[in-house]
């Protein structure tokens, strides 16, 4: 089979269009750039009524919401999941690594959770606190202005609080608290835990004529139609299509490898169509990859050739290497005090109005690094799995539990609104034990070798799980509530979950100033070849106790600035 | 009423601070935005493969008539219609346990086994099977497998016990997942309106409040259709 050169001479082809991708093609795009968009799944807008879940009743659906074909549900918006058929992955005897892809127009910003938090000073240069792990070679002060930046540009809701490592920003104003909220705030000042308004990237007000305010549905889980929450389709590829920018998008282009010359520079990537799965190439005078930590290190390390045998920008043995999702615990409890409740809407944003920040001194524990709860609960939309169980509380106020009849009725009635929940959110120290590799006997339905992943907690993420548990237990006793379920064990790794729960797996293309350390420099382009650069979550040294995305998105806007410059220098 | 005024009582209806809608103009802005929010009720968000999925299991039949009949009477025995709404079987459950038992055959057996378990108890006890017997009979069944003790875990209960509760787990999702299961249970949302807080009474009868340190950072709703913009230090101006 021939494979197919597309004649156009890119500026910049960017591989992936979820957070790091979607920036990267805004900033090149305003630049005037001309840009190939190569993304692996189909196109989708969260304003197609074809597409669209958001709003929809659970009857409209046979299954009534069943996770059948999408793992947080039928209607969450993501296409995807642990599984997808015919692209496999694997994991070395002995080790856990669970993998959560979305192939769509957006990635997964499309169902995220859209907790948008800034890291701290001491995020970027934690080793010099406790030794652990590995100092950014850039600093808060370097970032900022492109926080602040995104801030203005997409939007996030939140308060400045002046705390010293979850700093202040360009604020939208938050939602009032909810009734289970308010709960918490209460149960929480008794333990002297702080709690504040959340920060979320949606649209509690107006921030350009493009995009909608949120309406308060509570689902941006479902990717929403008036594009008041961010997903990167609709507030960072659409902006760019229309900025004046010339952006050919790609859909349904599985990226197989970067192509390099006889210098070893790239050339371009060749991918593969879904629709009649041939090979194609394009070519451009830069390649951006964005394809998710995982997934870009995956390309690169497929990318050999005779200038890099070792896989491209793998002259350090990196690539792969580092690799850390957050860790995730959690708690649920029954709230008395939340029983028979007056029913009315109380849906909000799609999450948390409110939420803790790491609030203690590592000093004083036995575990290096910290973690931030979420809280859910409230009178949700039933969906499949709403009356499971109706009346297990009844345990509590020692009352049979099961039965049937008109007696259900006023149980589910009862217990409606009365549960709630924590997730804690923590950092795991970078590891060079934890990594993706390429595993030699598998290949992917389009011949691509697949990645095999080794990953093992140590009794740093245990012992914080541990900390998450009984902080939970305590928090719900504040409440006058029951905790839910045993507390976990020590078999049970204290609830901590398998690593890649919590999809926010970064490190596999770590940035550093020396190149036999790391994989990117500062500006994220690779040490052993100066027209490749990576702006997902991949060049992250380490994560925080901060969810991922809003530095991503900081990050890809100053790697793309940088890559503006550089090509007006021609540099590269 | 149409549907720019369906919008406005939602948002006089449901805000609780006591946001008026005026005819002042970034307000006003908003609130026809919220008006333009659409949900088409014919579809639901379906690739074509689980479309084809969809169909697929339609064509299929897994439980044979007696099977439906005998899971008509039992679901509306565990949710049974009401003076103001109706039962399991107005809210079509019968039909939502053929198509999960073939969205999740894992479900099969246990559900299959315990309905012959029902017939063979019935028969046993009153010479009859499960659905023709009298009401009475029927749940003088029902009162031996209905309960359970909720710290065992369910799979270590007797198999009549196990398959109770999954019918009993089934017949309420799908009953609280219907029309009628919404409307009975009072949710009110799925639908634009605007957030401003917990309503006043509901704060006084779980006897929490709201901090006016807080409450002076949250979002002045009259003001959300007015484009943000800050001071450099990111004091919000508008």
């Amino acid at each position: 089979m021939q494979i197919k050169e597309s004649p156009t001479m890119y500026d910049a082809i960017i591989v992936g269009s979820g957070a790091g991708g979607g920036m990267s093609a805004k900033v090149l795009a305003d630049a005037g750039l001309k840009i190939a968009v190569v993304e692996a799944g189909p196109f989708f807008d969260p304003a197609d009524p074809e597409q669209m879940t958001q709003l929809k009743w659970p009857y409209q659906s046979p299954r009534r919401g069943a996770n059948t074909t999408r793992d947080f549900g039928e209607f969450d918006m993501a296409y995807g999941g642990w599984e997808i058929e015919g692209e496999p992955y694997t994991r070395a005897e002995g080790t856990e690594f669970d993998w959560y892809r979305s192939h769509m127009l957006g990635g997964r910003t499309n169902h995220w959770g859209r907790i948008s938090l800034r890291f701290g000073p001491n995020d970027f240069k934690h080793k010099d606190i406790d030794g652990l792990g590995e100092n950014w070679p850039i600093g808060y002060e370097d970032v900022k202005p492109y926080y602040d930046k995104v801030d203005k540009l997409i939007g996030v809701f939140g308060t400045n609080e002046g705390l010293p490592n979850d700093p202040d920003g360009f604020f939208l104003p938050p939602p009032k608290p909810r009734l289970h909220e308010l709960m918490y705030i209460k149960g929480a000042r008794k333990s002297n835990i702080p709690v504040i308004p959340s920060r979320m990237s949606m649209l509690t007000k107006k921030i350009n004529n493009d995009r909608g305010v949120c309406f308060y549905c509570g689902q941006c889980s479902r990717s929403c139609q008036v594009y008041a929450d961010f997903s990167a389709g609709s507030c960072l590829i659409f902006p760019a299509q229309k900025s004046g920018g010339q952006v050919d998008l790609y859909v349904n282009s599985v990226v197989r490898e970067v192509t390099t010359n006889d210098e070893g520079k790239a050339t371009g990537v060749s991918y593969i169509s879904k629709d009649d799965r041939k090979e194609y190439q394009l070519r451009g005078k830069v390649v951006v990859l964005a394809a998710s930590a995982c997934s870009s290190a995956r390309i690169l390390l497929n990318s050999k050739s005779k200038q890099h045998p070792n896989g491209l920008g793998n002259s350090s043995n990196v690539v792969g290497k580092y690799l850390h999702d957050s860790t995730g615990s959690s708690r649920a409890g029954f709230i008395p005090g939340l029983m028979n409740r007056k029913v009315y809407n109380e849906d909000g944003v799609g999450g948390m109005h409110v939420y803790t920040p790491w609030w203690l001194d590592n000093k004083d524990l036995d575990f290096p690094r910290g973690y931030h709860i979420e809280v859910w609960g409230g009178m949700g939309m039933p969906n499949y799995g709403f009356g499971f169980n109706p009346n297990d509380f009844n345990k509590f106020f020692g009352l049979p539990t099961g039965g049937y009849g008109e007696s259900l009725r006023n149980d589910v009635k009862k217990y409606y609104g009365s549960v709630l929940g924590f997730g804690g959110r923590g950092e795991a120290v970078a590891r060079e034990d934890n990594y993706c590799e390429i595993d030699p006997t598998t290949v992917d339905q389009f011949g691509i070798p697949v990645l095999r992943f080794n990953y093992k907690w140590s009794d740093f993420e245990r012992n914080q799980a541990r900390h998450m548990q009984s902080t939970f237990e305590e928090l719900i006793h504040n409440m006058g509530g029951e905790v839910l379920g045993e507390t976990p064990s020590k078999e049970d790794d204290y609830g901590l979950l398998a690593p890649g729960r919590i999809i926010h797996e970064v490190g596999t293309t770590r940035m550093g100033d020396d190149p036999k350390k790391s994989v990117v420099n500062k500006f994220q382009q690779l040490h052993d070849v100066n027209n490749v650069f990576i702006t997902d979550a991949g060049p992250f040294v380490s994560q925080g106790d901060k969810n991922c995305t809003w530095t991503i998105l900081a990050l890809s806007w100053r790697a793309s600035d940088y890559i503006v410059e550089q090509l007006k220098q021609q540099n590269i | 009423m149409d549907r720019r005024k369906s919008i406005k009582s939602i948002l006089l209806g449901t805000v609780a601070g006591g946001l008026v809608v005026h005819g002042c103009k970034p307000e006003a802005a908003s609130t026809e935005e919220l008006a333009k929010v659409k949900s088409d009720s014919n579809l639901f968000g379906r690739t074509a493969e689980e479309k084809e999925l969809i169909e697929k299991l339609n064509s299929e039949q897994f439980f044979n008539e007696h099977e439906l009949g005998t899971i008509a009477v039992l679901s509306n025995l565990i949710m049974p219609p009401n003076d103001k709404f109706g039962g399991a079987t107005d809210a079509g459950v019968q039909e939502f346990i053929e198509f999960m038992a073939k969205d999740v055959p894992k479900l099969q057996t246990n559900l299959r086994g315990g309905l012959m378990w029902l017939d063979h108890k019935s028969n046993t006890e009153f010479g009859t099977e499960f659905k023709s017997a009298a009401e009475e009979q029927q749940k003088q069944i029902l009162d031996s497998i209905a309960f359970y003790d909720p710290e065992i875990p369910i799979d270590e209960h007797p198999l009549e016990i196990q398959f109770f509760s999954l019918m009993r787990n089934l017949t309420l999702t799908g009953y609280y997942t219907s029309k009628i299961g919404i409307e009975d249970l009072g949710y009110k949302g799925n639908m634009p309106n605007v957030w401003d807080g917990v309503p006043e009474d509901v704060l006084e009868q779980h006897g929490l409040a709201y901090d006016e340190e807080w409450l002076a950072k949250c979002v002045d709703q009259s003001k959300r259709g007015i484009i943000a913009e800050w001071d450099d230090e990111g004091n919000l101006l508008t």
